[in-house]
């Protein structure tokens, strides 16, 4: 389980979190939606500690993340999966390496890491690409390594970070089915990013939004369809005014 | 207008101050990450072809013509006055104990350290550090480490590469141009020469290298802000290199002089 209460972030004088507080409960697929520079990655980020809050706290399986030392932080990464909004790649590497840097960090023997590798690919239809560098590949590719590259770990919790944002539709379906098709595979709990509305009715079992620092609304996808709240609504509707 | 000026010095003061701090963070890291041998050890030698076999090229076309010119620069001081075969000793002097280390560090300040520094600068605005991170990676272990060790291993080697060439240059220039001959170069050469004027050189070089790798590897880590702030961070590299490699210099020969 995943929990922020009360979480408090700001960058300077920006105030980005202003009392954050939802949780995500084991085996559910959460969709995080909101405007765009709202402070949904940054809400990511605070789940496997690359940021800190400034007041309030995260919790994974009850573990404050923000109290844990480099060792239980490092522990507790090994079992979540994050994947980037751009992919985040490492361009030096290949597919393959790519996709097994984080099995090689668990000191897994090396036949299973291949196997693990060669299952993760095929998951995100990219068999027969292992060899293929970073900048060969379209950014659809990119971010299909990228959910190959988390997946591969067999973690208990997935983050995506706008997984769709700059596809087109047809490769956005694509990896919505992915992240289905994922999460029946794995079981794992996940939190989506996105402002893809068509996504976030795909792939999510309940949905929050983050308006101006506080979740404005969660609750199922249904729920959230037949809101009666202005701000939601217009959200979802995608209406300028 | 005054209190403009003391703000705008208040501010670039406490800047300093947290630069500052953030490199001591940064140092602290670095001694946390150097206990997780595993993880480095065998980037390491990746790294040290990258630093060494790659930079020699460089510092051994330094050397070359620095050889020569002090040849030249001797003889050019000494005719008339002090016999020819101290230049033998000028050029073993010089290249030894200053102009091979400095001379390469600098070069190297450009190479090595711009290199790092532009690297893993855009690794960190395109999430690749987040991401290493995120994979139970500590990015110094694995980014810092191997090019710090890598660094001060292998200057030293290409700086002891980079001074014999410079002293055979230097042979080769005053046999040819200079007529001065083998037996009285060499006479020269080890004139006032000691074992410390060897080792200095390479002490000097080695800690060089582990500062330029130092602050492109800690400048690369903090960029912000895309392209523009890895071209900010090449650039700051090059410069803190350099005047830490000046510096570092000055506190050697006072120190071990």
């Amino acid at each position: 389980m995943i929990k922020f209460q009360d979480v408090h972030k700001a960058f300077g004088t920006q105030r980005v979190l202003d009392g954050v507080t939802f949780d995500v409960r084991d085996g559910e697929t959460l969709v995080l939606i909101g405007y765009s520079g709202t402070g949904k990655s940054v809400t990511l980020k605070h789940v496997v500690g690359l940021i800190e809050p400034d007041t309030g706290e995260v919790y994974v399986d009850d573990l404050a993340v923000s109290t844990l030392d480099r060792a239980a932080l490092t522990a507790l990464r090994q079992e979540i999966g994050y994947v980037f909004q751009a992919a985040a790649l490492f361009d030096s590497m290949s597919v393959a390496d790519n996709v097994a840097l984080g099995l090689r960090r668990r000191q897994l023997a090396d036949d299973e890491i291949e196997e693990r590798v060669h299952e993760a690919l095929a998951l995100v239809d990219l068999t027969g690409r292992d060899a293929a560098f970073p900048a060969e590949l379209s950014g659809g590719m990119r971010k299909r390594v990228g959910i190959a590259r988390a997946i591969a770990l067999k973690p208990r919790y997935i983050l995506y970070d706008e997984p769709t944002t700059g596809l087109d539709p047809v490769t956005s379906a694509v990896i919505d089915q992915l992240m289905v098709r994922t999460r029946e595979h794995t079981g794992a709990t996940a939190i989506v990013v996105t402002h893809d509305m068509r996504s976030a009715y795909t792939v999510g079992d309940r949905i929050a939004m983050l308006y101006e620092g506080r979740i404005r609304q969660v609750g199922t996808v249904e729920a959230i369809q037949q809101t009666e709240d202005s701000v939601v609504r217009q959200f979802i509707e995608g209406r300028p005014e | 207008m005054l209190t403009a000026v003391i703000r705008a010095v208040g501010r670039r003061a406490v800047a300093a101050i947290e630069t500052v701090g953030r490199f001591g963070h940064f140092l602290e890291d670095f001694a946390r990450a150097a206990a997780d041998v595993g993880t480095w050890a065998r980037l390491t030698v990746v790294q040290m072809r990258r630093i060494g076999v790659d930079s020699l090229p460089v510092a051994l076309f330094i050397a070359a013509f620095t050889g020569v010119v002090l040849a030249l620069q001797a003889s050019y001081t000494f005719k008339g006055t002090v016999p020819l075969y101290f230049v033998g000793t000028l050029v073993g002097k010089s290249m030894m104990l200053e102009l091979g280390p400095v001379l390469v560090g600098l070069a190297l300040a450009g190479r090595v350290g711009a290199s790092m520094a532009a690297e893993l600068g855009t690794m960190k605005v395109t999430e690749q550090v987040d991401a290493l991170e995120t994979l139970a990676y500590n990015p110094q272990s694995y980014l810092v480490v191997p090019r710090v060790v890598a660094a001060t291993v292998m200057f030293p080697l290409i700086v002891g590469c980079a001074i014999s060439l410079g002293l055979v240059t230097g042979w080769l220039t005053s046999l040819v141009l200079l007529q001065l001959s083998t037996v009285d170069f060499i006479k020269g050469l080890r004139l006032f020469y000691v074992f410390k004027d060897t080792w200095y050189g390479l002490f000097k070089s080695a800690s060089f290298g582990c500062t330029i790798a130092l602050v492109g590897c800690g400048v690369g880590l903090g960029t912000r802000g895309g392209a523009e702030g890895v071209g900010r961070s090449t650039t700051q590299a090059v410069v803190y290199s350099a005047v830490l490699i000046l510096v570092l210099d000055a506190f050697w020969a006072v120190v071990l002089l």
